[in-house]
Order: C-alpha cells, then structure tokens, then sequence
C-alpha cells in the first residue's frame, strides 16, 4: 500500500481557479493561461504514489511547482482540484483538527531557509512541534535532546539559531522535524542554501539516517546530481507538470522527452553510474578443475593475459597470469592453486565510477564485481573510459 | 454652467448639524455609560497621581535613575540625565504637576495598547477587517486633535476623564498600525513551519508570530506613548491637570518665564519616556 497517492492533483494561484482548469482541460498551457488570464497553474494534475520507506525526489527548474506540489501534500496549500491520500485518508475530507493532527504526528517539514524561529533557543526550536502537542515539558525536552544528538548537535541546546552556521541550522532544521518521529518527511530544497561541501556531508547524513529510521522521504530539489546521488524515484516536473518518475537510472537512461534529456545532459556520469553498468561477462578457469593447460587455452583465445580464477561455486580466488601459466607447464605443475595469485581488485554492484577509475588506475588486471565473495562481472579499463565519454555501449541489462 | 447649477440647487449639507445632533445623541443615550466611567475612572485617576505624589521626590527619582542605569544596560548616561532632570522639575516646584502629567501619560498608553494590540491582530488576521480599519485610522490621525477635545467634553465633562478619551483616539493608531504591520512581515516560511507543525491559530499568533512582531509593535507603543503625551499637554485646555496647564496659563498671560519652565519639564518627561520605551524594546530584541 502506498504511503501517499497523489491523483490529479492541481492547483492554481488567481482569482477564478475554475475557468484555467477548464483550459487546461482543453490542454492550453502554463503559458498560455497565464498570458489570457493571468493566473498562474501551480501544479498541472499531477499523480504519483510514495511508497512506504521511499525517498521520492520531486525535481524541477525555478517556478516548475516543486514547493508548491510539497505544501499540497500536508496542505499548507489547498488544492484546486485533484487528491491526496495519507496512509489511505483523503487530507480534503479532513476537519481543521484532524489536519493538525496529521501534521503533528505524521508528516514534518524541513524548510530551505530553514524556518527557525530566531528568539528561541536550539532546544526550544527542536521542541516546537511537541509544545504545540502540549506535551510535558520534561518529556518533550528528552525527545528534542535524543533528536539534537541523532544529527551531532549535542551542546548547542542553548544557543539560539543565527550563532550557528548554515550547515549546523539545517541539522537543527531536520532534528526538529525528527523530534515528533513522522513517518513522512517533507523536505523543500533543504539542502540548497548549504554550500557544496557542507551540503555533501548533509546528503550522507541523511541517507545515514534513512538507513536505521526508514521514513518516507518526499525530497525536492532542482539540482540533478542532489536528485540521482539520495533518490530511490525521481519525478521531474515541468510547468507544474509531471513529465517523468522513475528510478535514477530510468531517468538518465531513458529520458522521457527533450525536457528530460536536456535535464540530464550535463549531469556528471561517474557519479551516477556504478559497476554494474559497465561490467563484462567475466572469462574464468575453474580452480578445482582446471589446469595451466587450460588457463593458457582460454587466455589465447580470449585475446588477454590473465584470466580470474574461482572455485566450483564461483567464488572469487585470484588469478592467473599468462607468463606464469606457461612458467607452470613447463615444469609439469598441475595445480592452479600453485601460481594463483590473489591481491585483486574488488567491488560491487553498486559502487560508483568515480572510485573505480580510481582504483582501475594503477592495477595490472581488471577489476573483478563480486556480490558475496562470487564473481559476477569483470570491468576493463576501456569500459570504463567508455562510459565516461557518454559511450552508448554501456550495458543496463545486468 | 454645470458649476453654478450645483451651486444654486444644492444647498449646504448641514453636516456640522449631523455631527452635533449625533454627538448630542451618543451623549444622551450613552450617559449610562459615560457618567460611572467618568466618575469612577477620574476617581482612580486622581488617586494614582495623588499617591504618588506622596511617594518622597528623592525616592522616585532615584527609584527611575537605577532603572535607567540597567534598562540602558548598565550605562550612566540616561541615568544621570534622568536624575538631574526629575530634580530640576522639582526644584521648579512643579512635581505635583507632573506626577497628573505622568499618570495621565501612562493610564492613556496603557489603554491603548490595551485596545490598539488586538486591533491590530485582528487588522493582519484579516484583509476585510484591514480594509475597513486603516482608513479609520487615517482619519483618526489627520483630524487636528483639537478637535476630539469638544466631543470629550460633551461626553465626559471637564477633567483628565475627556483627556485620556481624547489621548485615546489620539494615541492609539500607530500601535495597531504597527501591530498589524509587525505581524504581516513575520517572514512567511515562520509561518509556514508553524503551520506544518500543527499549531492552532492561537499557538501560531502567540509562539511565533507576537514574538517575532515584537520589537515593530514597541516601536508602535513607543510612538503611542509620545503622542499621549503630547495630547496630554492640549487636553488641559478642557481642564486636564498637569505640566500642560502651567504652559497654557502661562501663554494666556503672556508670561515667557513660567510658560518656558513648564515646556521643559514636558520635554524632560517625555525624553525620560521615550528612552525607557526604546531601550526596553532593544534589549528585548536582542535575547
Ligand atoms: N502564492 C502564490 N501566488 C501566486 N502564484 C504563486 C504562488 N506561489 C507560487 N506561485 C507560482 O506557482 C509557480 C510554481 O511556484 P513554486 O514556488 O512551486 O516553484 P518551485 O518549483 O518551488 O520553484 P523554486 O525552485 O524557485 O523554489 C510559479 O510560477 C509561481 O510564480
Ligand atoms: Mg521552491
């Protein structure tokens, strides 16, 4: 079951709300609303579902509708037309009560300015969402303590927000967002006024936590790499217009339109590109086997000088070189194990390019992709260098 | 042509006619109203000022020395000034009227703050009420405030009753403007955060949006407070007592001495007044 749905949903900023959306029923544009009426479409009958323990990315340019898609979700804004279930209830058919409620208990937000409140202390600003609760004090400030320390500010409680840096606002920013526990987070660009460095160590935090909090994470961002490097589905919006969802491979892949690709055109491959994208079907001997005969055999028509060696059940165990393969036959040596060796280079599925060029670098043989000590794939420098230059030979099919 | 048609067929508008019979009115149908205000309030009134001017001068003086000292964080500036003032004043022998000048001066900015706050929340809280408010208080500011003295008297007689009335409708605009403005400039996403927490509308206005409108708002009370006082000095022309009614007798009998004495005693009170109320507000701004 999804955790929210999303169906149709609209909004639109102006003075008869009604008349755009018939234009926009006709299929007239943002543009072309705004240019005969003057009210400007938000968000264009947008659908999507979030599901449990997700982190949603919900991507777009300037003014393409992102904030105000994420404040329709815990409705600071009211909708125009369209839906919004949490956990299966309908937020439009909610009383004033429970809507605060819903916002009390289940959804938090975190703010791009960050949104604290400058005449209240850290722990004062970390305790809000509990003070307004009418929790007991005593209560409240051991939940906002427990929050300050989740993201490393224990010690600044009563210091008061402008003599912290940017970075440290953020996390008091995300700690009183985390002090009601929610299960859903809305974050609306809460990264972007971080600066690059800072805002690295925050995406890490982040999904550090994600890792033992399992929130459903709504993330809004306009910056692509941001998107790829912490979402599990990306949304691309455009004129308030859903135009793409799918995982951050989908959408790098295989754009949906112009729109899309121009989007990600620019976009740092090695970074969002992991081993398994480039990786080759890998040509081994089978070390219980096998002998140097063999090895040498498969080295030849394979065109290389070494080949990896692993076991019956394809565990990884090293490898052997071509030189030493002959070395071995001449003296009558059998036994691969013999002349196996075993400092080779390892990593898996998931790990970006960036580290593989880098270790890929400055060893002799390729690097082997292991998923629990069995070899599953092989990458030679050249892929590598492939898929750097945006080769279009980079396998998905894995 | 047009011009001289209007002239001739339409008549003078009585509107000063209108004015009288409906102050006349209010008069009459509200004297339920105004006759116990008039008589308990200026009962009150005349209580405060006669008890403190029983207090020792000495006592006061230094009482208001030692609070300017802290209030100004810890300097000696205001402090020393307000000391030496207070004991010109006195040794002017005018304390008595200034004891009338200063309850009247703080009863009054009491009152409207005490009115002027909520209209101004209810000014930012709602476009319609905003609409109707602000031209009221534009009228309210630009009519000379002479003026408000003859309804006063009508109302409540002679006496520091119809002067509060008048410092009232005097007094009281800029502290609802600047509520209402305070209010409206809380940045949005404040809002919004106190908003997605799920704050009631009271939690909202009392835990962000009065603490963050707060040093607006003094800066309306403090504005408030100078005009009661200059209102204070006008209302003893209807018999209002006080540091005013030594410079008005004084003009009446052209004596430049006395008139000058009694207009720096004024100026003294409302330096003292003014500093107090913007040095409170800076340093609660600033924790
Ligand atoms: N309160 C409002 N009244 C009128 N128009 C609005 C309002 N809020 C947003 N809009 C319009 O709605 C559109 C979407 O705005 P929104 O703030 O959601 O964009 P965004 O994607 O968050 O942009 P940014 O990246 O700059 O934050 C814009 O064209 C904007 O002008
Ligand atoms: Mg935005």
């Amino acid at each position: 079951m999804a955790k929210i749905k999303v169906e149709k949903l609209t909004k639109v900023f102006g003075k008869r709300p009604k008349q755009a959306m018939k234009m926009l029923d006709g299929n007239m544009t943002k543009k072309e609303i705004l240019a005969e009426t003057g009210m400007t479409v938000g968000v264009n009958q947008a659908s999507f579902e979030v599901e449990d323990g997700e982190i949603f990315v919900i991507m777009g340019l300037s003014g393409s509708g992102k904030s105000t898609l994420v404040r329709l979700l815990n409705r600071l804004i009211d909708p125009t037309a369209g839906n919004v279930w949490v956990d299966n209830e309908d937020l439009a058919q909610m009383d004033a009560k429970q809507l605060r409620d819903v916002r009390r208990k289940k959804m938090s937000m975190v703010f791009q300015k960050f949104g604290l409140f400058p005449f209240r202390t850290i722990l004062d600003n970390v305790e809000y969402g509990l003070e307004v609760q009418n929790i007991e004090k005593e209560q409240r400030r051991k939940k906002a303590m427990e929050s300050l320390e989740l993201v490393g500010l224990k010690g600044y409680e009563d210091q008061y927000p402008d003599q912290l840096s940017g970075g440290m606002q953020q996390r008091v920013g995300l700690a009183r967002a985390l002090a009601n526990d929610p299960e859903v987070l809305l974050m609306d660009e809460a990264f972007s006024a971080l600066d690059p460095l800072i805002r690295k160590d925050m995406q890490d935090e982040l999904l550090d936590l994600q890792t033992t909090m399992k929130k459903t994470i709504i993330f809004i961002t306009h910056d692509l790499d941001e998107a790829l490097r912490i979402g599990d589905r990306i949304a691309l919006m455009k004129d308030g217009s859903i135009v793409q969802i799918g995982t951050p491979e989908e959408i790098l892949m295989n754009p949906a339109n112009d729109y899309v690709e121009k989007f990600v055109e620019d976009v740092d491959r090695s970074k969002v590109l992991t081993a398994q994208h480039i990786m080759k079907r890998p040509e081994t001997v089978n070390i219980d086997k096998h002998g140097p005969r063999v090895a040498l055999e498969r080295m030849r028509e394979e065109g290389i000088s070494s080949i990896f060696a692993v076991d019956s059940s394809r565990n990884l165990k090293g490898y052997i070189t071509a030189d030493d393969a002959s070395e071995a036959r001449k003296n009558q040596v059998s036994d691969l194990k013999e002349i196996l060796r075993n400092e080779v280079p390892t990593v898996d599925r998931e790990t970006p390019m960036n580290d593989i060029f880098n270790i890929i670098h400055d060893t002799p043989v390729p690097v082997a992709v292991t998923e629990n000590g069995k070899l599953v794939g092989i990458i030679v420098r050249g892929a590598v260098i492939a898929a750097l230059a945006n080769d279009s030979e980079v396998n998905l099919n894995v | 042509m047009f011009n001289s048609v209007l002239l001739a067929f339409i008549p003078t508008i009585p509107l000063a006619e209108w004015t009288a019979s409906f102050t006349a009115w209010l008069t009459s149908t509200f004297s339920f109203l105004f006759n116990p205000i008039k008589e308990h309030f200026g009962n009150f009134m005349s209580f405060t000022a006669d008890t403190l001017g029983v207090i020792p001068p000495i006592v006061i003086m230094i009482a208001v020395a030692v609070a300017a000292f802290f209030i100004t964080g810890r300097r000696f500036g205001l402090a020393a000034f307000a000391f030496v003032g207070l004991w010109l004043i006195q040794n002017q022998g005018l304390w008595d009227h200034l004891m009338y000048t200063f309850t009247l001066v703080l009863l009054s900015s009491i009152l409207s703050v005490i009115i002027g706050v909520p209209f101004g929340i209810l000014m930012s809280k709602s476009k319609t009420a905003e609409a109707i408010i602000a031209p009221i208080l534009d009228f309210m500011q630009t009519m000379p405030a002479f003026v408000y003295l003859i309804p006063a008297v009508a109302f409540f007689g002679i006496g520091m009753v119809p002067g509060v009335f008048a410092s009232l409708i005097f007094a009281t605009p800029p502290t609802v403007r600047l509520t209402n403005l305070g209010i409206r400039q809380v940045p949005k996403e404040l809002v919004e955060a106190a908003e997605a927490f799920g704050s009631t509308g009271a939690q909202k206005l009392f835990k962000v949006e009065l603490p963050m409108a707060k040093s607006t708002i003094m800066a309306g009370i403090n504005q408030t407070v100078m005009l009661a006082l200059s209102m204070v000095v006008i209302a003893s022309m209807i018999g209002a007592p006080g540091l005013g009614r030594e410079v008005l007798s004084a003009l009446q009998r052209a004596q430049v001495g006395p008139g000058f004495v009694a207009g720096v005693g004024i100026v003294i009170l409302a330096i003292i007044i003014d500093r107090f109320t913007q040095s409170a507000n800076a340093q609660r701004g600033k924790a």
